[in-house]
């Protein structure tokens, strides 16, 4: 099950603690993976890691002509495109009523406005060959909300909106548009955390600890395979029970 | 049949999958080839690149028979 041997995929943010998860696991069910961020040297070793294979694509997520470019390069790069992870992010968090307009501008631009712009080039091709799958790395917080963080409560909030739309648009095609929530996460961020911080998060996640990037990977994998064909415009929800939605 | 003619057929042919003899000048490609809302914008997309034009949308708009594609085409194709 869920083998995803023949297929080409994009991820984007691969450098990150997810994105570097989610190209591992599907490189290891068998896709061709397109990795892309920001820092060439975390691509390049990554690639190195997987096994050369893995086309390497920088990109300024926050630059719309590079946006525009990545999925022409992709498809270059590997002859066919099946699976786009929009999986890049980042925050500029803040009290709303001291957020700067920049800090709320960019983070809707590399958390959004790419995922929109890179999933309607991904579409293109993905109509013709009447197969797809797009994954959108959302969050907990794009339902919940949360206090500090409403410029990347709305990008995420508004990346399940916008993937229900495209799954509407796109079903009879066999593509599929769906999303992943994860809640508290192993990260560089999170290993930052003192005790006193660490257990207050655990407190309200009733599985009694983080998640880890393999468990938002596993996901991924799923929605990509032949196997999730008749699940679409969903977000699937992994946090240890954190927000039962 | 045009040159036109002919690739805008071939087009709609393999798009839609229907018989050949059913693309005629006056068919309508969503109440007589079965088109959706999609095929009309895939059928669009496809006759940009095959044309090497751009159709902008009130254009497309306008553009609901085979006869209004060879038409249009026929006045703005560039290859």
């Amino acid at each position: 099950m869920f083998d995803l041997s023949g297929t080409a995929a994009l991820v984007t943010g691969a450098t990150g603690g997810l994105g570097g998860a989610i190209a591992r696991a599907l490189h290891a069910q068998g896709a061709r993976v397109a990795l892309s961020g920001t820092r060439r040297d975390a691509l390049d070793a990554l690639a190195a890691e997987l096994g050369g294979d893995c086309p390497v694509l920088p990109c300024d997520l926050g630059d719309r002509g590079e946006v525009e470019g990545l999925v022409g390069r992709a498809e270059a790069a590997l002859g066919s495109l099946d699976i786009l992870v929009n999986n890049a992010g980042i925050t500029r968090d803040g009290l709303a009523v001291r957020m700067r307009d920049e800090d709320w501008d960019r983070v809707l631009a590399v958390n959004l406005t790419s995922g929109f712009a890179l999933a309607r080039a991904a579409l293109r091709g993905m109509m013709k060959r009447r197969h797809g799958r797009i994954i959108g790395i959302t969050s907990v917080v794009g339902v919940t909300g949360n206090a500090g963080q409403a410029n990347y409560a709305a990008a995420k909030a508004g990346m399940i909106g916008m993937s229900k739309s495209l799954a509407a648009e796109v079903a009879s095609r066999g593509i599929t548009v769906n999303c992943i929530a994860p809640g508290f996460i192993e990260s560089p961020m999170t290993d930052a955390l003192n005790e006193k911080q660490r257990s207050a998060i655990l407190g309200s996640v009733p599985a009694g600890r983080l998640g880890t990037g393999a468990e938002i990977a596993a996901a991924a994998v799923y929605l990509a395979s032949r196997e999730a064909a008749y699940v679409t415009g969903q977000t699937l929800h992994v946090n240890g029970g954190m927000a039962m939605i | 049949m045009s040159d036109v003619e002919e690739r805008v057929k071939k087009i709609v042919v393999e798009h839609l999958g229907v018989e050949p003899d059913k693309v005629v000048d006056n068919a309508n490609f969503i109440d007589d080839l079965g088109a959706d809302s999609l095929d009309t914008v895939e059928l669009v997309m496809a006759f940009e690149e095959e044309f090497g034009v751009e159709i902008p949308d009130d254009a497309a708009e306008t553009i609901v028979t085979v006869g209004d594609a060879v038409r249009f085409l026929e006045k703005n194709k560039k290859s």
